[in-house]
Parts: structure tokens; sequence; C-alpha cells
């Protein structure tokens, strides 16, 4: 029933393994821009501008209701209706970081929410600036609770990179694509795709967990 | 907010002798339609130890979360070191303060809290150390020398690397002292500091209190339910009934000899619970 071939599997692999960094890459960079991006959303409905906080989180939800692969489509090929040409690296990196955003901006607001109301009036008490309370009191102690959100779309955004092969990123799913429309081979380089990401996804998973008790014992919280 | 006639009222500054530490003048508090605190004025002169006591609702935590400007107030004026705290001057009048202001004022105010509030993730040390290194400006090794001598102080020097998780309520309540004193404030605010404490550590931290009253110069205002401890730290004390003062006088008038009913009421109250 199989016909499963090895021979088949060992060419095509170092082609893979080339895009599997690709892949990470793509992950890394969006995810990148969704950590710093996120941070930023969830401070800007925080602040006492109610018309800024509304438009955020408006402009949040409108990203979370959407699909992430109509929105790297947008990018890419409306963009250039409006002037903006973009490769499509960086488009892809600019919607999967700006989608990925939205929702880390969620998980930071639950964490910052999580924070007990003593702990700015603490600082208010010692005269620490708005800034410094965030930065010094009020993050640190949001970080804990957030990372498992955080680590959740950490393997969210690597699982949905394939999306950015619509666009022609040459990462896993696109070059299996390409292998299988040249060969007329699909099983093993499709295979081979889950394989990766499941050998990737895992350890990724129980070492955000590592990491999770590790931060919380570096900042003296059980 | 006042009207601009009823503001003139209030003076830029308060000058002359004995100008109190702390001054409360006509202070209006009101949370919805319940009113919180019904034109309170209040002096307190520099170097008194004033407590406040009174069954809860009366809105005695509210002074001192005024104070340290965590609440806003309705009406009237709050003068520090005779200069307005929740207000500043605006050519010939006062207009309510702005961030720089509050910032300026609120370094001569200090604050401990019922619930520690210390910052769990800092060492003892390093709480203390926060202030002065951020906003004081200090070296870190200014900061850690005046640090670590605030923990001598109240007992916790060999505990200044533990976090607030390692440490009882007891302990971290005197690093919380130690934090506030590290700011250097000309008046120290108490607020219930011994309400979540285990009876048995009460004490730990009522004497390292009585020890700041002893040595330090402070001005200190703290709200307790611990009417021994109450009656012999304080100059004064002041019993708070439906947001003002009922009744005050010397820890010996108005725990020896209470004028009002119900100042006695409470009291006696009080004493029964004991």
């Amino acid at each position: 029933m199989f016909d499963w071939r090895w021979d088949f599997t060992w060419e095509i692999l170092p082609r893979l393994i080339v895009a599997t960094g690709n892949t990470l890459l793509a992950a890394g960079l969006g995810y990148g821009i969704a950590v710093v991006l996120g941070l930023i959303l969830a401070l800007a409905q925080r602040t006492p501008s109610r018309a800024l906080t509304l438009a955020v989180r408006e402009a949040v939800e409108f990203i979370r209701s959407t699909p992430l692969v109509l929105q790297i489509f947008f990018v890419f090929y409306v963009g250039p209706q409006f002037g903006l040409r973009l490769s499509p690296w960086t488009a892809g990196m600019i919607a999967i970081g700006l989608h990925y955003a939205a929702y880390l901006s969620e998980v930071y607001r639950g964490g910052l929410e999580s924070v007990p109301k003593g702990q700015w009036e603490a600082a208010t008490s010692l005269n620490l600036s708005t800034a410094r309370t965030y930065f010094r009191v009020i993050i640190p102690q949001a970080l804990p609770p957030s990372l498992a959100g955080m680590g959740n779309y950490l393997v969210g955004i690597f699982k949905d990179t394939p999306m950015l092969s619509v666009i022609g990123v040459a990462e896993l799913m696109h070059t299996a694509n390409a292998i299988g429309s040249e060969t007329y081979r699909f099983l093993e380089p499709y295979t081979l795709v889950g394989v990766i990401f499941l050998v990737i996804s895992l350890p990724t998973a129980a070492g955000i967990r590592l990491f999770e008790s590790w931060v919380r014992r570096k900042l003296g919280m059980k | 907010m006042m009207t601009n006639e009823s503001m003139s009222d209030f003076p830029l500054k308060l000058e002359g002798d004995n100008v109190p530490m702390v001054s409360f003048r006509k202070v209006t508090k009101s949370s919805g339609s319940l009113v919180v605190l019904d034109a309170l004025d209040l002096d307190v002169a520099e170097g008194e130890m004033v407590t406040v006591i009174g069954p809860s609702g009366s809105g005695k935590t509210t002074v001192l979360r005024m104070l340290m400007t965590l609440e806003k107030i309705n009406s009237g004026v709050i003068y520090v070191d005779g200069e307005p705290l929740t207000h500043m001057p605006n050519g010939s009048g006062l207009v309510p303060a702005d961030s720089r202001h509050l910032r300026k004022m609120r370094s001569k105010i200090g604050m401990c809290f019922q619930h520690f509030n210390l910052f769990p993730h800092m060492t003892a040390l390093e709480n203390c150390m926060e202030g002065p290194v951020h906003v004081l400006g200090l070296s870190r090794k200014e900061a850690r020398e005046r640090s670590e001598e605030l923990l001598e102080l109240v007992g916790m020097a060999d505990k200044r690397d533990q976090h607030p998780s390692r440490l009882s309520g007891g302990q971290q309540q005197r690093v919380a002292i130690a934090r506030a004193m590290a700011m250097r404030p000309k008046v120290m605010l108490f607020d219930e500091v011994t309400s979540a404490l285990d009876p048995e550590v009460i004490g730990e931290v009522t004497n390292v209190i009585r020890k700041l009253v002893a040595e330090h110069n402070l001005t200190m205002l703290m709200v307790t339910h611990q009417m021994g401890f109450a009656k012999d730290i304080s100059d004064r004390v002041c019993f708070f009934y439906g947001g003002s003062i009922e009744e005050q006088g010397t820890p010996e008038q108005l725990f020896g000899n209470p004028q009002k009913e119900r100042t006695q009421q409470f009291l006696s109250a009080v004493k029964e619970a004991i």
C-alpha cells in the first residue's frame, strides 16, 4: 500500500533542512516583532487617553477577527496599490508580526492586570515615575503569568509560518510544495515537513515550561 | 471642583511661626453619593505623632491615602511643610496640582501599608535601594549603605538578600518601613501596619515604630486598631466617626476620659473585643 522511497527521502532531506532554517528565521523574526509590538499595543491601552485606548482596542479586535492568510495577502498584494512594494519576506514578517502582536497584547494585558493595585501604590509612595513603575515594578511581575501564553503563541507562530508560502517565502512548506511539483511525489516531502514540525514543537513547549519556572525562581516568586 | 471665589480662602503658602507639617483645610472627599470625609480640618505639628482611630468606614484610612496622593480630594486643600500638596500656586490663586508638582511634594511623604506591598521580585535590600537609586539619584554605593543602615535599624540586616516570599509578615513589614525611611521623608504614614499580622509578630513591628519615634524627629500619622500601642506612643489621638473628627486629645484624655458618647461606645466595644 505504501510506496515510501527511502532513497528519495534522503535525497530531499538536505533541501528541507535548509528550508527549516528559513522557517525558524521567519518564526523568530515574526515573534520578535510580535513580542515588542504586542507590549506597545498593551501599554497603549492603559494610557489616560480614552480615544487611544479605544482605537488600539478596535485595531486589536480587527486583527484577531480576520484570517492571517488574508492579512498576508493584503500586505503583499494590496500594499503596492498604495505604493508599498514589499518583498515576500518583509510583507510576511509585517503581517505575521502584527497578527501575533495582537494576540500577545491580550496576553500582556492579562498579565499587567494581574499585578495587585498595592504594587502601584507602593511605587507611588516611593515617588517612582510611571515609566519606572512599569519597567521596574509592574512588567517584571506581569511576565511570569504571561509566559505560558507567550509560549503558546511562540509554537503557534512557528506552525503558522507555512502560510507565508502563499506569497512565496521559501520556508519549509513552500519547499515541500516545490519538491512535489518537480517530482510528483508528495508523500515523502509532506511527511518530512510534519516530522520536522513535531520534532521542533514538542521540545520547544517543554523548554518553555522549564523557562517559566526558571524565571519565577529568578524573580524570587514561587 | 471648587469655584475660584472659594479657592481664594486658601493661602498660597502657610507662613509664620509654628507652621504645621501637615494641614488639612476643609478637605472633602466623596465617592458617588457617599461622603467619605466631610470638610476635615486637621493640623499635625512637626515631630508630632498623631494616631487616627475609629470604626471602619469612618474615613480614617482615606486621610492617609489622600496625603500620599493615592486618592484625589473633592474640595479643600492639603498643605505639607507649608506648601500646598493637592494644589499649586498659579498667579495669585491655587489650581489643582499637576503631576510635576505632585512628584515634588510626594518626596516629603513616606507610607507603609497594611499588606506591606513589597516588590516581590526584589530582595529586601533591593526593595530599599529602588527609590534612593531611581528617584533620589543616589549612587548604588550610597543607596546600599543607607539601606543597610535602615535594615539594621529594623533588625532585618541578616535577611537583606531574601525575597519577600521568604519572609514572615512581620519581617516584610519591617522591610517596608526601612524602604519608606530610605527616602528620608518628613512625614511617615502608617496605614494599619499591624492589621494583617499574626498576633505574635505585632510586637516586632510596633517596637520598630517606637524606635523611630524615639530616635527620629519624624512627623507621623498612623491608623491602627492597636489601642494599647496608640495609647503609649501617640502625642494625640483622633477619633473619626462618619467622615469627620468626633473627638481628639492626648491619649490620656481620649482613652481615660472620653467626652463624646460615640467615643465611649467605640472604646468600650474595642475593649470587649480584647
